[in-house]
């Protein structure tokens, strides 16, 4: 900067520095910057002083103090003897659970129903538009509400629980399927698979190496598949099947052992994929379209079928449009998680307000609550930059 | 919900913009011309509206009280704000609400490290435990394993833990936030036992489809001394309210109710209800109020006993029986200091 004002200045005849637009721009700058500065650290101190001054312990020493409360769905090592810094974690992993999900079923049916949208099949898209313009309309609250209380009241009570294939059961408790338990000979199984992918991932690049080379491609289809499915499968039987399953059993109250997927997880879940897919689908639908139609035509004179055309010439462009507004529809899913206290799933917010309670500390709770939806929101569109960036046209 | 988050972040935000008031409520008060009181979203007997959107309950009469000390017998200046168990401590820290009438466990932490101080107990509880009839389950005892619907940020949710822990029990929570949902939630068998305060169980059966279908099991398992809460650092705030509180009690005690509390206040010879009514002495003054603080707040409420009948006792439908919050004379634990 100030070499540049040098530069401009020297040659010239010696301007005022109010003048100058490079020099005053720094000035108004900084001054903004100290402002800030200054308004932050007043509010900071105020609010230390209000609080003392109202005799209200502040500081975030309770996060050490034992919490005492128990969590329903605990994905990491947790009891009431923990503490509640422990809690808040607990209640940060499964905010993260309930959008990583969410964010994949999401992507799916709302990429389904923006291409239904576009379908020569008129039922398709009619029933897509009426997806769309049902689920975009209600609030998201009220779709969760319906999958919680809606769901649960047809569901029966766990004696009465619906038997479904594999030693799996439905009730209003949620789904219990039997869980694996595997013996340490499974990490053979493991070892070929994770081979079995990596050989895939080496055989598809050296065909694409070749065709580029050559123009030939040579099938790989079943030899993938292979790789993929049947060496591990064989290492299995030839390891003795090591593994056991655990069968959920019905006590007095409930059925317990095995896996165990909860209503209030499957009600936020598919409510916030379902509600979000609606807004996805719009994007791709959007972001289609914008493809202009030579491109489609170009394709097709070049022999392309239509699937081949989508895939390799209109997605790809497509993409460049979709993914900005996807990143927003990814992060709003992720933060109306928080609506999960309303059907009890024991996210950060949830967590977090019982904390809150039994400690008083609202001010701090607040801090971290919004410092770890900031960390999470700039890590999702940080990573989702970094693949538009990636996805983005190469001019050359 | 958002509803809630919001208004959290709200107090939050006016706890580091504002200076909360520290002292004279009173002063704000009459200025206003309204007090404002936080209470419970609805529990019937305790805070609820009624068809015309009236508010009414034991809570309510407490609001009532206090507004009719402070405007002269007009027990209609009373501004009530419905609050969540998580949104009323905020509220009345950062001076959204003068007083906060809603059911509230008297705790130490809740004394001390909140910034706040109760005034007395105007109920006497403990947790309790509700079941389906045809579980066939007599004893908390039985519960191990049990899932538990619970309100979020309650004394409950950790007297639950505890009770189990103690007693080597397993049990999964089901934590919502309000009330309502959770009483929903476990009508719907997503839980086997509903836990609250004993009082608020009676309240929530009688709001189910078929209230005869669940049973209150016997074991009470925490004391639950619920209360009237004002903000710490303003003494004369905490002293009125504590004596509208103990006023109402030794009303009670004293045989003064609102029919015969204008006749008493005239003619009354015993000196204690002299005092009371403010016939003799400054009582009412010292505390920044007319002399006839108590005679406004009868005629409005009643006394303790009468407010107790009006919305819990045993002719309303939650059937409750006085027990321990009997007067002391009477083998209940409701005790006031004197007025002298």
């Amino acid at each position: 900067m100030t070499a540049d004002t040098e530069s401009i200045s020297v040659p010239h005849e010696r301007i005022s520095l109010m003048r100058d637009p490079h020099t005053r721009g720094l000035v108004i700058q900084i001054l903004m910057i100290i402002a800030i500065l200054a308004f932050a650290s007043w509010l900071v101190n105020n609010t230390v002083q209000n609080l003392a001054s109202a005799r209200i312990a502040s500081g975030f020493g309770f996060l050490s103090a034992r919490a005492g409360f128990d969590i329903g769905q605990a994905p990491i090592a947790y009891t009431s003897n923990s503490t509640y810094g422990r809690a808040l974690f607990v209640g940060f992993v499964n905010t993260v659970i309930v959008a990583a999900c969410g964010i994949v079923l999401a992507t799916i049916v709302g990429f389904l129903i923006g291409i239904g949208r576009l379908s020569r099949n008129y039922l398709l898209r009619a029933l897509s538009t009426i997806y769309v313009e049902t689920f975009r309309n209600i609030p998201p609250l009220l779709v969760i509400l319906f999958w919680y209380f809606g769901v649960l009241s047809v569901l029966p009570l766990p004696r009465n629980a619906v038997e479904l294939p594999f030693g799996s059961y439905l009730s209003n408790r949620g789904l219990q399927t039997p869980a694996a338990v595997f013996e340490q000979a499974a990490l053979l199984t493991l070892a070929a698979f994770a081979f079995g992918i990596a050989a895939t991932v080496f055989l598809v690049r050296q065909n694409r190496k070749r065709q580029l080379e050559t123009g030939e491609r040579r099938p790989i289809l079943w030899l993938s598949v292979g790789l993929i499915i049947g060496l591990p499968l064989l290492v299995f039987v030839a390891t003795g099947s090591p593994v056991t399953f655990e069968l959920p059993t019905a006590t007095r109250f409930n059925l317990v052992g095995g896996w165990q997927i909860k209503p209030e997880f499957l009600s936020l879940f598919l409510a916030l994929s379902f509600y979000t897919a609606a807004f996805i689908a719009e994007i791709v639908r959007a972001g289609i379209v914008a493809v202009s139609k030579g491109q489609t035509e170009a394709a097709s004179a070049l022999g392309l079928t239509r699937g081949q055309s989508l895939r390799l010439v209109i997605v790809p462009q497509a993409f460049r449009v979709i993914i900005p507004p996807l990143t927003s529809q990814y992060l709003n899913l992720t933060k109306n998680s928080s609506l999960g206290l309303a059907v009890g799933y024991p996210d950060l917010v949830a967590v977090g307000s019982t904390v809150l309670n039994q400690t008083g500390q609202s001010v701090e709770v607040v801090a971290v609550w919004m410092v770890v939806y900031l960390g999470l929101s700039v890590a999702t569109a940080a990573f989702m930059n970094w693949f538009n960036a990636r996805m983005a046209l190469v001019e050359r | 919900m958002k509803n809630s988050i919001l208004a959290l972040l709200g107090s939050v935000a006016v706890a580091s913009a504002v200076v909360p008031a520290t002292a004279a409520t009173l002063d704000d008060v009459k200025n206003r011309g309204t007090l404002r009181c936080g209470v419970n979203t609805g529990l019937p007997g305790f805070a609820s509206q009624n068809d015309q959107g009236e508010w009414q309950g034991l809570d309510i009469d407490y609001c009532k009280a206090v507004a009719a000390a402070i405007f002269d017998g007009d027990a209609s200046k009373v501004q009530y704000s419905p609050l969540s168990a998580v949104q009323r401590f905020p509220a009345l820290q950062n001076n959204e609400v003068d007083l906060l009438a809603r059911n509230t466990t008297w705790t130490m932490d809740r004394d001390t490290a909140l910034g706040l101080n109760f005034v007395g107990v105007n109920y006497y509880d403990g947790q309790g435990f509700m079941v389906r009839r045809d579980l066939n389950v007599t004893s908390a005892l039985q519960l191990s394993g049990a899932t538990v619907c619970v309100q979020s940020g309650t004394t409950t949710e950790l007297n639950l833990t505890d009770y189990f822990r103690a007693n080597n029990m397993d049990f999964n929570p089901v934590v919502i936030e309000s009330q309502d949902s959770v009483n929903t939630a476990y009508e719907q068998g997503r839980c086997d036992v509903l836990t609250t305060d004993a009082s608020g169980l009676y309240a929530s059966r009688l709001e189910m489809s078929n209230p005869d279908e669940h049973i209150v099991l016997p074991e009470i398992i925490s004391k639950e001394p619920l209360g009237p809460v004002v903000r710490q650092g303003d003494e004369q705030w905490f002293d009125l309210v504590k004596w509208v509180h103990f006023g109402l009690i030794n009303a009670e005690e004293l045989g003064v109710t609102q029919e015969n509390v204008e006749d008493m206040a005239a003619n009354s010879e015993n000196p204690d209800i002299r005092r009371l009514l403010g016939a003799d002495d400054n009582f009412g003054e010292d505390i920044g109020l007319t002399n006839q603080w108590m005679v406004h707040v009868i005629k409005a409420v009643g006394n303790y006993g009468e407010i107790f009948d009006r919305n819990v006792g045993p002719d309303t439908p939650l059937k409750i029986q006085r027990g321990q919050n009997a007067l002391w004379t009477k083998g209940g634990l409701q005790y006031a200091p004197p007025v002298r």
